[in-house]
């Protein structure tokens, strides 16, 4: 900004020019804001493109053993990014067990993303005795660590992909619920929500129409996030040995595998790592790029 | 205007509001009788707090069920000799924006900011009436083009934000007409807009008014407004009626001594006053909570007598055909061109 004393003599149309030239910059820092959006929607892309394409992208199946050949280095016997100790492809593993995870990125996700909204929209519009029964289910999964919560569930029902993706269901809906809950809290109160109720509309209506759409924002961006954390999960259950079983690949059961050769074949976790660091990575950026989109007032 | 012995449309009989707060018990609305007649404006006036939007929501069945306790009788005509107070959501649903709408205060609140207005009007259009795509969009451009909204096919893309306060009052004067209902309440229509913007607002609703020929209970705490587009005045005052009568009776010769004092507050330029242009009412009103017996004007009134504490208020005829007043040394109240309450 000019300074001194020439500043307060500029003429009427400088003085407009200026708040022009800053309006200017306001539309590019908003260009700049859906960039993180536009990234992360890249990146996801490119994983999800890389692991559907897979079968074109690598020569390899996940599962073909090279057995001349067990933990090389990368670039070496025409593996790109090594083999494992039984010699299979590590890339290949990587692409076809992105498969699984983003499969419960996604699939884990959405479920309870909708599920927890929905409940938690009618605890908070309904209030009263639905409201209590419903926020006192979701105190009781609450009081539980979760992790151990979804252990345990995985164990009972014995491990497999199908089990981890009813454990999440069963036990992640809760934070949605609590989050859609208050800010449907929030907007019911709003004057918009009783003139849509003078019109005569029903309650579903002015919930799903009138409630829903201003109080989404904070649970679609909360799911970005939780997106991350079911992968990770997912990975963290396939490290313990609940999740994917050997021989399907699967990030999280490949660190876990690599982790018994890192000093002397640092690939095996690295490669793996590094996937569920890029999808993060997508996710957050996505989560952020939402947050700005859908806030209030900047439309 | 009212033809004289116009039928009843709405007749609100003893209808009592207590809502429930952490304070106690707010007595909001007192035993409070009204009735609006066919293609009649009815103004209701008095201070902030007097109970005038809660009378408009409950009679809309509006007010928190749990929190608000409602008694007395609701009666809207052409639905039946039944109070409607009490009847069951999908009856008031029915009622609601089809024979009963509402307009509120606050424009830039009442509509839902992440929707378009044509969304949200043709929804209202659609909402009582089964319409296909096209014939709802073509009443939906209809309806803003009445309300006066220019290029309406072009504006119904536009969000809420993106229109000023008087377009938006007039956005939702449209999509409170959007099923042709026979009574409007609007509750404080105009007070969050500018005065040029409120006397344009109001004359939209007087013509929408006498083209339609539906009923209209205009609620403000502006004096002025309300003498303007109003056929009779009701006067609230502490959640309790105090005058009801024709504008020109209200205006030209009040019977209570609030009445008389709201007139005077009105600001005249030019008067001869020593405390200037403005003169307000001493005093407050009471707490809605502990409410004083006797006449609840009585503290602040300058015909106050002792008597006027224990009186059991009643609105009383003044002689007058429909006009009532609830005090009753209303004889002696009368106001002098200088506009000073005279014993």
């Amino acid at each position: 900004m000019t300074a001194g004393p020439a500043a307060w003599a500029a003429s009427p149309s400088e003085l407009l020019m200026k708040a022009a030239a800053r309006a200017a910059g306001r539309r590019r820092s908003t260009v700049r804001r859906r960039l993180t959006l536009i990234i992360g929607l890249v990146m996801l892309a490119i994983a999800i493109l890389a692991c559907v394409l897979a079968p074109l992208l690598v020569s390899q199946s996940p599962t073909t053993l090279d057995a001349l050949h067990p933990l090389a280095p990368p670039l070496s016997h025409g593996h790109l990014l090594g083999t494992d100790q039984f010699g299979r492809d590590v890339l290949a593993r990587i692409l076809y067990g992105g498969r699984i995870d983003l499969a419960i990125a996604f699939g884990a996700t959405s479920v309870t993303l909708v599920g927890g909204t929905l409940i938690g929209l009618v605890a908070g519009y309904l209030g009263g005795k639905v409201d209590s029964l419903l926020m006192r289910l979701v105190d009781l999964f609450f009081a539980f660590p979760f992790l151990v919560l979804i252990i345990a569930i995985v164990a009972m029902l014995g491990p497999s992909i199908f089990n981890m993706f009813l454990a999440i269901w069963i036990t992640s809906w809760v934070s949605y619920a609590r989050i859609m809950r208050a800010q449907t809290i929030v907007a019911k109160k709003q004057q918009y929500v009783l003139a849509a109720r003078a019109l005569g509309y029903g309650r579903t209506r002015v919930m799903l129409r009138h409630i829903l759409p201003n109080a989404a924002s904070a649970v679609i961006i909360f799911s970005m996030v939780d997106a991350v954390g079911n992968i990770i999960l997912a990975a963290s259950l396939g490290f313990l040995g609940l999740g994917a079983q050997p021989p399907s690949p699967e990030w999280g059961t490949m660190i876990s595998d690599g982790q018994n050769y890192i000093l002397t074949s640092w690939w095996l976790a690295t490669w793996p790592g590094l996937a569920v660091v890029f999808v993060g990575v997508a996710f957050s950026l996505i989560g952020d790029g939402l947050a700005d989109l859908l806030r209030p007032g900047e439309r | 205007m009212t033809a004289p012995g116009a039928a009843p449309l709405l007749s609100v009989r003893g209808l009592r509001s207590y809502l429930a707060t952490g304070a106690g018990v707010v007595r909001a609305v007192d035993n409070v009788s009204l009735t609006v007649h066919e293609a009649e404006v009815l103004g209701i006036v008095g201070e902030s707090g007097c109970g005038k939007s809660v009378t408009c929501r409950t009679i809309m069945g509006l007010v928190p069920a749990g929190l608000a306790y409602s008694s007395g009788e609701v009666i809207y005509h052409p639905h039946g000799p039944r109070s409607i107070l009490g009847a069951s959501q999908a009856e008031l649903r029915a009622l609601r924006g089809a024979h009963l709408a509402m307009i509120f205060q606050d424009p830039m609140t009442a509509l839902n900011p992440v929707r378009t207005i044509g969304d949200q009007l043709l929804e209202a259009v659609t909402a009582h009436a089964k319409l296909t795509r096209p014939e709802a969009r073509e009443r939906a451009i209809d309806l803003l083009t009445r309300v006066g909204i220019p290029a309406p096919a072009r504006r119904l893309s536009d969000y809420p934000f993106q229109f000023s306060g008087g377009m938006l009052q007039r956005a939702l004067i449209a999509i409170a007409l959007a099923s042709s209902p026979r009574l409007l309440l609007a509750d404080e229509p105009t007070t969050s807009l500018d005065v040029i913007i409120q006397d344009q607002i109001l004359s939209l609703l007087l013509s929408l008014q006498q083209d339609t020929g539906m009923s209209m209970m205009l609620v403000s705490h502006d004096l002025a407004v309300i003498t303007e587009v109003c056929d009779r005045i009701v006067v609230m005052y502490a959640g309790q009626v105090v005058e009801e009568g024709t504008v020109a009776d209200i205006i030209t010769a009040p019977r209570h001594p609030y009445t008389v004092a709201l007139l005077d507050a009105l600001p005249q330029p030019g008067r001869q006053d020593p405390q200037g242009p403005l003169r307000s009412i001493p005093g407050s009103p009471p707490s809605l909570i502990d409410v004083p017996g006797g006449c609840r004007f009585a503290p602040r009134c300058p015909l106050a007598v002792p008597e006027c504490q224990t009186w059991e208020t009643e609105l009383l005829d003044t002689g007058e055909p429909g006009h009532a007043t609830r005090c009753w040394r209303h004889d002696q109240v009368g106001r002098d061109p200088a506009g000073k309450v005279t014993e």
